[in-house]
């Protein structure tokens, strides 16, 4: 027993930082992956789609990381409440630029998309 | 790397951020899009001044620039047009505003070389009254942030002069353009029952989550105005998020609900209550012998030579003018609100 608690008080603290550092870079790949879908995407929802998973999946991995990095403290309750946070109102702005999109009547792309070939603003 | 050039290298992407969001600012015609790039212009710049560690300046360009600015320019920008007026002659450059502009810029350019650099402890804000605010702030007021003793006690007189320039603002929009329930009442919106929400409704989603958020944020608004005295945040910064949790509440749950829940004279009031809030803990301190907002003087006269180690009237003082600068700031918040929306009442899907 005394073996086992040993070991975790070994490994416990490398494993945090090396787990948090890895986590917080997962969390900022999604970003950039976001922000690439965003300016490569062919229409406006998919282009949200992109951008939703920024906000999503990126902040809670980069949250996740920082709370790892902070360690066990009152910083570890805040950045869960910014996580609640994020996770009540991203999908729900996402939800509502979307909505308000196909109210306003803007159709989205169905089918094989074949490159831009309007291709107005050059994308 | 060591951590000051990082630093440098986080401030740099920062700046050019802002430069970015300026010139697409600049050359796009959406009303619309402006405005949201102006958001995230003091977005950008709030998390700016955290990495320079002016988390109070932060605290206040996040919750007035990107917060409260944003939801007013969107209920300004519904009275008017949706795109900027093109110019007549198409591809007409105007010189003379660029050589204003570019002129005040090299003048700024220049002076600014005469500045201190960054955390110079030399410079005139780090060695007079800086270095005594600092100095004396545990012996003198008591709060452990030094940023509200500066604020609230040592430069009461400016504060108080802000708040009742935000109060002149709200009066100036409310002379000008009116409170908005006139006009809303014109518009017949206020005699209209709201419908009840049936399962089709498409703003349900935002309809749950705006009640579930908007009672934290008014919460959130109260942590922030009695944490001020320990960390960022005061008057000011918690004004401007409970008037956003009553603009949001009007945005989504309509203008003449929220005016049931906030009456629009009750916002006046507040306005004016908190001016004068503010000023009569100046008068009391007249009152008892001591100088305009003297906390010192609050209570009672100390005796010559007195020491009171829990600053009574430092603490009460500030308390007491940061409760004035809340209701100020936030009804006046609400009052322009009022007013701008009041007047454009009914918000199509298709305007959003």
């Amino acid at each position: 027993m005394a073996d086992i608690a040993a070991f975790f008080a070994h490994w416990a603290e490398p494993l945090r930082v090396w787990l948090g550092t890895a986590l917080a870079l997962a969390g900022g790949v999604l970003v950039t992956i976001g922000a690439v879908g965003v300016l490569r995407f062919p229409d406006f929802y998919t282009r949200l789609h992109a951008a939703s998973v920024t906000d999503t999946m990126g902040a809670t991995l980069l949250l996740l990381g920082m709370a790892l990095l902070a360690g066990w403290s009152l910083v570890t309750f805040k950045l869960a409440l910014i996580w609640m946070f994020l996770f009540l109102t991203s999908p729900t702005a996402s939800h509502a630029a979307a909505n308000a999109a196909h109210t306003a009547g803007l159709e989205p792309i169905v089918g094989r998309w074949r490159g831009d070939d309007k291709s107005e603003d050059g994308a | 790397m060591n951590f000051v050039s990082s630093i440098v290298l986080v401030d740099i992407a920062l700046l050019a951020m802002l430069g970015v969001v300026a010139v697409a600012i600049i050359r796009l015609k959406s009303l619309f899009a402006i405005v949201m790039l102006s958001g995230v212009y003091s977005l950008v710049s709030a998390t700016w001044f955290v990495a320079m560690d002016a988390v109070d300046v932060a605290f206040t360009e996040a919750a007035v620039g990107a917060g409260i600015s944003t939801a007013l320019m969107l209920g300004a920008m519904l009275l008017t047009a949706r795109r900027v007026k093109t110019p007549d002659k198409a591809g007409a450059r105007r010189w003379g505003p660029f050589l204003a502009v570019f002129a005040t810029g090299g003048l700024l350019i220049f002076a600014s070389t005469d500045l201190p650099a960054f955390g110079d402890p030399n410079s005139p804000a780090n060695s007079y009254v800086g270095k005594d605010y600092i100095e004396r702030t545990p012996s003198e007021v008591g709060p452990p942030n030094i940023v509200t003793a500066v604020l609230a006690s040592y430069r009461g007189f400016d504060t108080f002069g802000e708040t009742v320039v935000i109060f002149a603002a709200g009066v100036a929009v409310a002379l000008l353009i009116g409170f908005g329930e006139r006009a809303l009442a014109f518009s017949g919106q206020r005699s209209v029952t709201p419908e009840p929400v049936s399962p089709d409704d498409h703003h349900m989603v935002l309809r749950v989550v705006s009640k579930l958020l908007i009672p934290l944020i008014a919460l959130y608004a109260f942590y922030v105005q009695f944490h001020g005295d320990y960390g960022p945040g005061g008057g000011f910064q918690a004004g401007v998020i409970f008037a956003v949790a009553v603009i949001l509440n009007a945005l989504i749950f309509g203008l003449s609900e929220t005016m049931d829940a906030v009456p629009a004279g009750a916002a006046r009031a507040g306005a004016a209550f908190g001016v004068l809030l503010y000023g009569g803990v100046g008068v009391v301190n007249l009152l008892n012998g001591g100088a305009f907002l003297d906390y010192d003087y609050l209570f009672e006269t100390p005796a010559p030579g007195s020491y009171d180690p829990h600053h009574w009237g430092q603490h009460f003082g500030i308390l007491l003018v940061e409760l004035g600068v809340l209701a100020t700031v936030a009804s006046t918040m609400i009052v322009i609100f009022y007013a701008f929306a009041g007047r454009a009442p009914e918000i199509r899907d298709e305007d959003w």
